[in-house]
């Protein structure tokens, strides 16, 4: 039962960081009608900035900050020379366009930090287990990750719910012509949600760094995973989002962690240690299917068009 | 087009042809020896195939850039840790480049998928890295040469260090490959303790161990066994720190902590053992040479990778001065290859019959020495080791 919980911290953990990721993959989407496959490059400038003003400042916490800010004005750079020609066109040509931006990244960092990789190492009080209940104890630093994440989200439920810039957000998202009509600088409006989505990979990014450390690509993997959680959880949706996250978090860990067990009842040890890793992520893209068959518009669709 | 221009053409090609007839016979005389080298130079492990490189450039460099008195092309290419393009380059540098020899393999499934258009042509080869079970066993061929081991040798020796440190339970855990699978056994083979877990990840995609570490705690084993070699090290053994299982239980590595990975692991290896064939500090003289020369040339502390490929140089450098450079002596360059005459920076080398060689394995462990951290070597935990697949292998004569 006590193994149970952990894992289940785990699965929570997991689905934060792809939380992180598809929030700012969904407002992209679902208000631009961009799909951005350089959203895990910015999730990977923010580890490696994260790493650099680290090292720099000697301070864990002023490196990250100092990194989401130098994520959020990277994200709104690239919006205004690069993305901005994509508005309009077809998915295909968002798709090549944002795809070629994703090499010139990799590349990017290849010439600047150089292929070898960084770490982003924790303060020494942080490598330590926490005792969350009677008997369950959690590595500190996973616990943080989830905590900050709710704060993030909180935040970021607030800022669309409840404020001025939040309702155009909203309304971009249901009505872009209306919201243009009415005589907001739309212009305006999606640099800074992109910049926004660019800051949130940024600190999906620069949270993952210590536990993966900061590899050129690293965003690739998790951006697919990334993309799953949106169409489950609705496009343009931060709730469906967060709730899709977590499934998906839960069924990847659960299955690593307790199919594998479960299938060498019946084949041999290394197939099952193939099978069961490999089933997990197959229900993950089964629930996907049949999300798209029964409620293709997501389990939580944004107001619709 | 004129007559006249189609016979200055005519003239030319002739005058053309003639040149290579009289070229031919010069370049017969002047023969190059071309070497075929894969490892992987991209993706996240490219520091190791880096690491390989520098250290076979090094090799050429104390032999004067020529082996066995003949000059050297190498023609480099990455596999990028996928077997399908492994044996895509493997079959490129036989056919199109036509190489000598083919040296490198980091990986235990890229080298099992290529070897069989390297045993069919021929080729010499000279593996420094991978140590699948079955090229030592059934698949061994008189073409194929190992400078490095078979992979179930080092957690042999870590099986044993774990005996001498009484442990009684061990939960043992590697990524789900050939090589991985070779380590667990291996390990398994001379721990006399109980194995209350085992656990195969997903290779090499799967960087997240939170799953694998809490089943461990929940084992509650005396040690953890781990094999994760490249920046998969890195990551297993951060996030161990991480997970608070540092002061509960220890660690015992292969190919996990490396010169490659210590300067990123810094305090979070320290401490942790593990075992090597070779390690920077064996006092002999040419790994003196070796590690103090690649220190001052590339500014970075060489790896085990390194070592084993610096030896293929001298051990293919050997072979051709046996036969003179005549590479169509194919048996006695083979049996040259076999003598192993050479100094290896490991110190004695000696090739078992199926072309593995036979040799010490060391305790090495993480030491911090002011500022620095570098591996050292502990103990000698197996002297003269013989893989247990050598029964398997059927070396035509």
């Amino acid at each position: 039962m006590l193994y149970l919980i952990e894992q289940c911290l785990n699965g929570i953990q997991l689905g934060m960081l792809l939380f992180l990721l598809a929030a700012g993959l969904t407002l992209i989407f679902g208000i631009m009608d961009l799909v951005n496959l350089a959203h895990g490059s910015l999730y990977m400038i923010g580890a490696y900035f994260a790493a650099t003003f680290a090292a720099v400042t000697g301070s864990f916490v002023l490196g990250a900050i100092l990194a989401l800010v130098a994520t959020l004005v990277v994200g709104m750079a690239l919006e205004v020379i690069a993305i901005r020609r994509l508005y309009g066109r077809d998915h295909l040509d968002h798709v090549l366009g944002t795809f070629g931006l994703l090499l010139f990244f990799n590349e990017l960092v290849r010439l600047i930090w150089g292929p070898a990789g960084m770490t982003l190492p924790l303060p020494s009080e942080m490598l330590t287990a926490v005792q969350v209940l009677p008997g369950v104890y959690y590595p500190a630093y996973r616990l943080v990750i989830i905590v900050a994440t709710l704060v993030v989200a909180l935040l970021l439920y607030v800022l669309v719910m409840r404020t001025r810039v939040g309702m155009l957000i909203r309304a971009g998202a249901s009505n872009r012509e209306m919201v243009g009509a009415l005589g907001v600088n739309v212009k305006l409006l999606y640099t800074l949600v992109f910049g926004l989505g660019a800051a949130l990979a940024g600190f999906a990014g620069l949270m993952q760094a210590p536990i993966l450390t900061v590899q050129i690509g690293m965003g690739e993997n998790i951006l697919i995973l990334a993309f799953v959680v949106i169409i489950i959880g609705g496009i343009g949706s931060i709730r469906g989002a967060f709730v899709a996250a977590i499934i998906v978090g839960l069924i990847d860990t659960m299955g690593r962690a307790f199919l594998p067990d479960l299938v060498r009842q019946f084949v041999s040890y290394s197939a099952g240690s193939s099978l069961g890793p490999s089933l997990s992520s197959m229900i993950i893209y089964m629930l996907m299917a049949a999300v798209l068959v029964f409620r293709p518009e997501g389990l939580f669709p944004a107001s619709s068009k | 087009m004129s007559k006249i221009m189609k016979r200055t053409l005519l003239a030319g090609c002739a005058a053309a042809a003639l040149a290579a007839l009289a070229a031919a016979p010069a370049m017969a005389q002047q023969k190059t020896i071309k070497i075929g080298f894969i490892s992987t130079f991209s993706g996240p492990v490219a520091a190791i195939g880096n690491d390989m490189r520098q250290s076979f450039e090094l090799g050429l460099d104390h032999l004067g850039r020529k082996l066995g008195g003949l000059p050297v092309e190498v023609i480099y290419e990455d596999d990028q840790l996928k077997p399908e393009v492994g044996v895509q380059k493997t079959q490129k540098l036989i056919e199109s480049d036509k190489v000598d020899f083919v040296v490198g393999y980091i990986w235990s499934n890229v080298a099992l998928a290529s070897l069989k258009p390297l045993v069919d042509s021929k080729t010499f080869t000279i593996i420094t890295n991978a140590g699948a079970s079955q090229i030592s066993g059934e698949l061994c061929s008189p073409y194929v040469f190992t400078t490095s081991w078979n992979n179930d040798q080092t957690p042999q020796a870590v099986g044993l260090y774990m005996n001498q440190k009484n442990v009684k339970t061990a939960f043992l855990i590697g990524p789900n490959y050939a090589a991985g699978k070779d380590m667990l056994e291996g390990v398994a083979s001379t721990f006399k303790g109980q194995i209350i877990g085992r656990e195969l990840t997903l290779w090499p995609n799967q960087l997240d161990f939170s799953a694998e570490l809490s089943k461990a705690r929940a084992a509650k084993p005396e040690a953890i066994f781990a094999f994760y070699p490249g920046g998969a090290g890195i990551q297993f053994v951060t996030q161990y720190a991480q997970s608070g299982l540092k002061g509960q239980i220890p660690l015992y590595t292969a190919f996990t902590i490396d010169e490659l990975s210590l300067p990123r692991l810094k305090d979070l290896a320290v401490g942790i053992p593990g075992a090597q064939q070779w390690v920077n500090d064996l006092p002999n003289d040419a790994n003196k040479k070796y590690v103090a020369d690649y220190k001052a040339k590339y500014k970075s502390s060489p790896s085990f990778y390194g070592s084993q490929t610096y030896d293929a140089a001298a051990l293919i450098d050997s072979g051709l001065k046996a036969v003179k450079g005549d590479m169509s002596k194919k048996d006695e360059l083979r049996k040259a290859l076999e003598k192993a005459d050479f100094k290896s920076v490991r110190g004695n080398f000696k090739f078992g019959p199926n072309h593995i060689p036979i040799q010490n394995f060391y305790l090495q462990e993480a030491v911090k020495e002011g500022d620095d951290y570098r591996l050292k070597t502990v103990a000698t935990i197996v002297e003269n080791d013989q893989d247990k697949h050598v029964g398997k292998c059927k070396m035509p004569n």
